[in-house]
């Protein structure tokens, strides 16, 4: 019983964390509609950038998260560990799926294409499908223990992989004219856009800490609550 | 310590494939959906707009790896049946060594679902490989090597789950991407008679993938099976 106290402690915590993302979120939005100036070429379209760029971000913070919790894991057995490897993939997940949805309907209006085959549209679908794969194999092993090391395990392989498909898929760019439209000139971003981009990105931030906290504390009151009822059993 | 890893990774692939040689279960259905594969691929196109040439390669490659998924869990399934992969983990062999021999026998088995494909494809697809056929073979290794290390040792944890055979395929796939894009685009080039010279970039990167993969799968398969 004294084991759960700070546990729901962190839980409490994790929720203040990630309403007061989420009110955030909404003060970010009202800034990038109304007080953020519309870009000379793309139009309206460019406002989902400040959607799509921070939720990618929380999205490769959460796997990379995921990948060298798993390497401590290996080292160090702590389950703790585990949990916050697997906690953050499932967050990584939502934010990832932000980022392919919002991805795409920017790219039909600008490249007049849903999907290319470019090198970071590529490699973060593949990461995605991994982590995904690393969600349903913890769904899938019984015993905690192993199921820690298993994920551990795909967690390091993630983390050496991502490397190697972000250079073939470049290679394989490189070896072909890139499309006109697919040229990323490195815009130089005006004071105000960058300003509301970098807000974003750290309410994204805070939301990703807040998500990560909840399921974390969920996941031990879940294992604390699973521990009693086989406890009462026996 | 080399010697009785050598050993110890030499009698398991020649237990494994002295059962698969018995049963020759996984290696028919692998030949069989070879062919099958190669037939669907033939038939999706319109002959008289996409040559042979055009859609060969990337034929082969799914043909390759798919048939040979379906061989690469038998490595490990074969150990759960009584328990056998506790009796082995119990002797005194370097494990290390066990891992190497599940790698060597599904590398060996690979091997043949693909020396028998091969040809089957050039009848198929009507497409010269005698000439580059060197190169080809080179390359189909350091692309079947990448591909069958890291499904072994996958295949070592997923045998234990509850979906084994839907497991694989799904944990595997992204692993898949870098070796079979780099081999699919070399084979392209192969088959236009281009020289392997002009695809110094893919084969770097396979090699790295190689030596990057096998040291890992080396080094974690313990924490796959410690118990």
């Amino acid at each position: 019983m004294t084991n759960s106290n700070p546990i729901e402690r962190l839980l409490k915590r994790g929720w203040t964390l990630t309403i007061a993302a989420l009110l955030s979120l909404v003060a970010v939005y009202v800034r990038v509609v109304y007080f953020t100036p519309v870009e000379s070429t793309q139009g309206p379209a460019q406002k989902i950038f400040y959607v799509h760029v921070p939720s990618a971000w929380a999205a490769l913070v959460a796997f990379a998260v995921t990948g060298i919790v798993s390497l401590l894991y290996l080292k160090r057995r702590d389950e703790k560990l585990d949990t916050i490897g697997a906690a953050s993939a499932e967050v990584g997940l939502v934010f990832g799926a932000v980022m392919l949805t919002t991805g795409p309907i920017w790219g039909k209006v600008i490249w007049g294409a849903w999907w290319a085959w470019d090198a970071k549209l590529t490699s973060t679908l593949f990461l995605y499908i991994l982590f995904v794969g690393y969600v349903v194999l913890r769904g899938a092993v019984v015993d905690p223990e192993m199921r820690a090391r298993f994920s551990a395990v795909v967690g390091i392989l993630a983390l050496i992989l991502v490397p190697f498909i972000y250079f073939s898929v470049n290679m394989f760019r490189t070896l072909h004219p890139e499309p006109p439209v697919l040229r990323s000139g490195g815009p130089a971003l005006p004071g105000s856009m960058l300003l509301t981009l970098m807000l974003s990105v750290v309410v994204f931030s805070v939301l990703y800490v807040g998500f990560l906290m909840v399921r974390y504390s969920l996941s031990v009151l879940k294992d604390l609550r699973e521990k009693r009822a086989a406890d009462g059993i026996s | 310590m080399a010697s009785s890893l050598l050993n110890t990774a030499l009698s398991v692939a020649a237990k494994d494939l002295r059962i698969e040689w018995r049963t020759k279960t996984a290696f028919a259905s692998s030949i069989v959906f070879a062919v099958l594969v190669l037939a669907i691929f033939y038939f999706s196109r319109d002959t008289t707009v996409v040559s042979e040439l055009d859609i060969a390669p990337s034929a082969l490659w799914v043909t390759f790896t798919f048939a040979s998924m379906l061989g690469l869990n038998r490595a490990f399934l074969l150990e759960q049946e009584n328990r056998a992969i506790d009796a082995i983990l119990i002797t005194d062999v370097p494990r290390t060594g066990v891992f190497l021999g599940k790698v060597l026998g599904n590398l060996a088995f690979v091997a043949v679902v693909e020396l028998i494909t091969l040809p089957l494809f050039a009848l198929f697809f009507n497409v010269p490989i005698l000439r580059p056929l060197p190169a080809l073979l080179a390359v189909t290794a350091m692309a079947t090597l990448a591909f069958v290390t890291v499904g072994t040792l996958l295949s070592a944890m997923v045998v234990r789950t509850r979906f084994a055979e839907l497991m694989l395929p799904v944990l595997l796939l992204p692993f898949l991407v870098p070796p079979v894009i780099g081999a699919v685009q070399i084979t392209a080039g192969l088959l236009a008679y281009r020289p392997l010279s002009d695809f110094s970039g893919w084969l770097r990167l396979l090699a790295s993938f190689d030596i990057a993969f096998v040291a890992a799968c080396l080094l974690l398969f313990d924490a796959t099976v410690e118990e």
